[in-house]
């Protein structure tokens, strides 16, 4: 039982983490209709200039202070995603306005690209470290209900409870701001949005600025816990099934598949793992989205969609 | 004889000497709906043989998902189809085109990536026999398939009169050639229903009167029926045998052209703003 | 001037339907194939099969599969890679459990394999579309990926899934030098362009491009959607797993599951993307920049005395080919194919402007 626990929570914030990528791809999808491939990428990239520039930027302005170099780090990161986002609107997007998802979703593939090598590019390609003063620790809880208690990792803790916050966040923006009026606006229909005088072109960059900040904080803590290295942009590719489970439009839905395929994945490597011989977890994901897509076209939380001739 | 007569009177001869046949599409209290939204509420009518039988109404009356039932996109809730005598099953799309039932739409659902001659050649597909292996090897049987079904395709183009556009890729014509394509396509089924979904939307007088022309000329020569969807009144009078009339997905009226034109109902809804 | 098709008038419809209806593209499409078959195997060196030539005719023919289903039936595919991987090892295994299986009809067998699990994961493009359907086939990838490398079976026990074949030969001829596996892939590509092109002008291809341009229209119009989608996955991993056969079997000659990781069908995306959607040629064009760029970049520098790291090349690689996604997407959808279809065009016009 304690065991089974220990499995539930592990999968409950490897869950939370791989909702905080599907965020990502669901609030680009919302407000422009794109399919971004591109939000694996975009995670090394951020956590590519968060690690180098901790390392860069006390260097250059010759101090030793570790809070201060991850908040300038932190900023300047910030700042490129920002540059990025508004890069990619006005020499790809606005040139693509109204194509299909599939050519959509090729260009994602195309930039995905272009940021992998640029990221390298600029910012190596060895292992870097990324030190916000994650507890590395374990802690363990409940002890007096099971024998030998629950080991949970302190820093999945946090990270699960900072993601939760930021989709807590994301989600009150979307509502109950102007500008998430807007962006919800531009997601039912870009032509009635700028009819209205929406301006369409700064959405998107807000969108993907967004976006690049969810990618932002999603690649400082996969990249603490695990190293910034290039795989980290196949963390992405994980939370691809997660979408599909909750649905392309849904937040809520980005954060429950998230959970249920982070569990699932988890309980499924140790419980049917053995029969398979074990590394299901490369493919559970997936699969499981693929039997509920058979199902339910539209995923948990999507919205079904009725073709009209 | 006079049209309002023929809903009783059984098979009748046309004022262009085609012979109006036996009932062949029968559609009995059909409603529609989506989610909470009613398209369709309760609507009966029939289509006879070789006929032109019109459907108009406002915007949004439900003249589309009409067509739509018809030919099995939509599957409505309530109701009975009866096609040739027979009570249809649920059934998709592919099926009523093996039935017979060819259409046009109202946003012009042309195959845009190929050109004239490749989608009129679609229009065929029913009638190829040849499978994949024979295709891959492009031998004989195949290559007289191709050959026997470009002579009809050949046929329509005249027929059409689009002879110089046959090479041409359709998303780069002007609007009212595409139309054309679209009904050469369905022509190409030679099918014994018509459907047609706004064919002359957005024409100017000349592109009108061609169509018209195809139209009738379609109905006569081919002894197809047809059923219309138009908003231009005057064709609707001009060359319908019957009208059924829609409002808010329920019908308002049936019935000869004259009749429809002086039923109270319709005029309030309908022909009273703008005839 | 030269290039003109005034006075060729066709008389039959036979005549107008032929694959090159105009003279002198037939003559060029002959001295290619001359030089190819001929001339090539003469004077290459080792090195140009080696890295060059080989690997671009075999990934042109997975390009060319992968064409069907993306650029012809408009269902968008990121499972290639496995569906080389299901060719590559399902011929393995006819090869070694079979006794006296010839190399062709492995080869062939390999394919069928691939047919199956092709059509089993174009399933859900019944039901779904687009994006949804990147996913499904990417299931398909990550299971084929787990597959070879866990299930010991399929790769006859061999430790992590890598395995090797040797003393290939077709009709009793060793299948062994540059040459002869140069003139091996050749006639192998030309045979199934040949049969890609007779589908693709054919009522199955019309079906096809049906589906990609108007999925409704083409229902209404009698094509049977489920038929058209899987009848294009069955050909598509067809092909796709021959060029997977050869692949592992003339270009490797031993691999492992990494040789089809989900690299692999991006780059056959993009081949597809740069030569042309829904152009026969155009997987060659792709196939052939995809090669021909990164030595290019490899090399280049040299001569200019600018040295660059190897990691350096594969990073520019990849930014050059993002980017250029991006742009043929942008400017010119229809890729390389495009471009020398309008080069063409105006060539047959030279020297008037109109």
């Amino acid at each position: 039982m304690g065991f089974f626990l220990e499995t539930l929570f592990g999968g409950l914030m490897a869950g939370m983490l791989y909702s905080l990528i599907a965020l990502g791809f669901v609030l680009i999808y919302k407000a422009s209709g794109v399919f971004n491939f591109a939000q694996g990428a975009m995670v090394l990239f951020a956590a590519l200039a968060m690690a180098r520039f901790a390392e860069w930027i006390p260097q250059w302005l010759g101090f030793d202070n570790l809070i201060l170099a991850n908040l300038l780090a932190f900023g300047v990161a910030m700042l490129l995603m920002i540059v990025l986002a508004w890069a990619i609107e006005r020499l790809c997007l606005s040139k693509l306005v109204n194509q299909e998802g599939i050519t959509l979703l090729m260009a994602t593939l195309g930039i995905s690209y272009f940021l992998d090598g640029l990221g390298q590019t600029l910012f190596g390609n060895d292992i870097y470290s990324i030190n916000v003063g994650m507890p590395k620790d374990p802690a363990m809880i409940l002890e007096s209900t099971f024998e030998g208690g629950l080991l949970l990792s302190k820093e999945d803790l946090i990270a699960a409870l900072i993601a939760a916050a930021l989709v807590a966040v994301l989600a009150l923006f979307f509502q109950k701001t102007a500008t998430g009026r807007a962006l919800r606006a531009v997601a039912d229909d870009h032509q009635a949005a700028q009819s209205i005088g929406i301006p369409l072109n700064r959405i998107w960059v807000i969108v993907w600025s967004v976006a690049g900040f969810a990618a932002l904080v999603a690649g400082i803590i996969w990249g603490s816990k695990l190293g910034v290295q290039f795989s980290l942009s196949l963390v992405a590719l994980k939370a691809l099934p997660v979408v599909i489970l909750g649905g392309l439009t849904s937040v809520p839905g980005a954060i429950l598949g998230g959970l249920i395929i982070g569990v699932g994945e988890k309980l499924s490597e140790i419980y049917l793992g053995p029969f398979f011989g074990g590394g299901i977890e490369i493919w559970f994901a997936y699969v499981l989205a693929l039997g509920f897509l058979l199902v339910r076209p539209q995923g948990l939380f999507g919205e079904k969609i009725i073709d009209r001739v | 004889m006079k049209m309002n007569d023929m809903a009783a009177a059984g098979p009748a001869v046309a004022a262009g000497g085609r012979q109006i046949g036996e009932v062949v599409l029968d559609l009995q209290n059909i409603s529609l709906r989506f989610g909470g939204v009613k398209a369709l509420t309760d609507i009966s009518f029939d289509v006879r043989e070789h006929e032109i039988r019109s459907i108009i109404g406002p915007n949004g009356a439900g003249k589309s998902s009409m067509l739509n039932v018809i030919n099995g996109v939509y599957h409505p809730q309530e109701g009975r189809i009866l096609f040739r005598g027979e009570e249809r099953r649920r059934m998709e799309p592919h099926m009523a085109a093996t039935q017979g039932i060819a259409r046009t739409f109202q946003n012009i659902a042309l195959f845009k990536g190929m050109s004239v001659l490749d989608n009129i050649m679609t229009g065929r597909n029913l009638k190829m026999k040849c499978n994949l292996l024979q295709m891959a090897l492009y031998w004989g049987a195949v290559q007289k398939e191709e050959i026997a079904h470009r002579e009809k395709v050949e046929e329509i183009i005249d027929f059409l009169e689009i002879q110089s556009v046959r090479r041409t890729p359709v998303g780069q014509l002007p609007y009212g050639l595409q139309k054309r394509v679209e009904l050469g396509r369905a022509l190409a089924a030679e099918p014994t229903m018509l459907l047609l979904d706004e064919p002359m939307a957005g024409m100017n007088v000349e592109e009108k009167q061609d169509m018209c022309r195809f139209i009738l000329d379609v109905n006569d020569q081919f002894g197809t029926t047809i059923v219309l969807i138009e908003h231009d009144m005057g064709v609707v009078m001009d060359i319908s045998d019957r009208v059924v009339v829609l409002d808010y997905g329920k019908k308002i009226g049936d019935g000869a052209p004259d009749e429809v034109r002086n039923n109270e109902d319709v005029i309030r809804a309908y022909l009273g703003t703008s005839h | 001037m030269l290039y003109r098709e005034n006075g060729q008038f066709k008389t039959s419809y036979t005549a107008d339907q032929q694959i090159f209806p105009i003279l002198q593209d037939r003559v060029a499409i002959g001295a290619l194939l001359a030089i190819a078959f001929v001339i090539v195997p003469v004077f290459g060196s080792e090195y140009i099969f080696r890295a060059i030539l080989i690997p671009f005719l075999i990934l042109a023919l997975a390009a060319l599969g992968l064409n069907i289903l993306v650029g012809y039936c408009g269902q968008i595919s990121l499972g290639t890679g496995a569906f080389m991987a299901v060719g590559a090892y399902g011929a393995y295994n006819f090869l070694v459990r079979i006794d006296g299986m010839p190399l062709i009809g492995a080869m062939l067998l390999g394919g069928l394999c691939a047919t199956v699990i092709g059509v089993l994961f174009g399933i859900p493009s019944l039901r779904i579309k687009g994006l949804y359907l990147a996913v499904a086939t990417l299931a398909a990838q990550f299971f084929t990926d787990w597959a070879f490398l866990r299930i010991g079976w399929f790769t006859n026990n061999s430790s992590s899934g890598s395995v090797s074949v040797a003393g290939l030969n077709v009709f009793g001829l060793p299948i062994e030098s540059p040459v002869a596996k140069y003139l091996f892939c050749l006639s192998v590509v030309c045979v199934f362009a040949l049969m890609a092109k007779n589908l693709t002008r054919s009522a199955i291809g019309r079906q096809w491009m049906a589906i990609r341009d108007m999925d409704v229209a083409a229902a209404v119009i009698g094509i049977r959607p489920m038929y058209a989608k899987l009848t294009a996955f069955a050909v598509s991993s067809f092909i796709v797993g021959v060029a997977g056969v050869l692949w592992a079997f003339v270009h490797l000659g031993a691999w492992e599951p990494a040789a089809f990781s989900i690299d692999r069908s991006f780059q056959l995306l993009f081949m597809v993307i740069i030569g042309g959607l829904g152009s026969i040629m155009g997987a060659f064009f792709g196939a052939a920049f995809l090669i021909v760029l990164p030595i290019l970049l490899d090399q280049v520098p040299h001569w200019f005395g600018i040295p660059l790291s190897t990691a350096t090349t594969s990073h520019l690689v990849h930014m050059i080919f993002g980017a250029l996604i991006v742009f043929f997407l942008i400017v010119e959808p229809h890729g390389l194919a495009k471009l020398w279809s309008i080069g063409k065009q105006k060539l047959r016009l030279w020297p008037f402007p109109h």
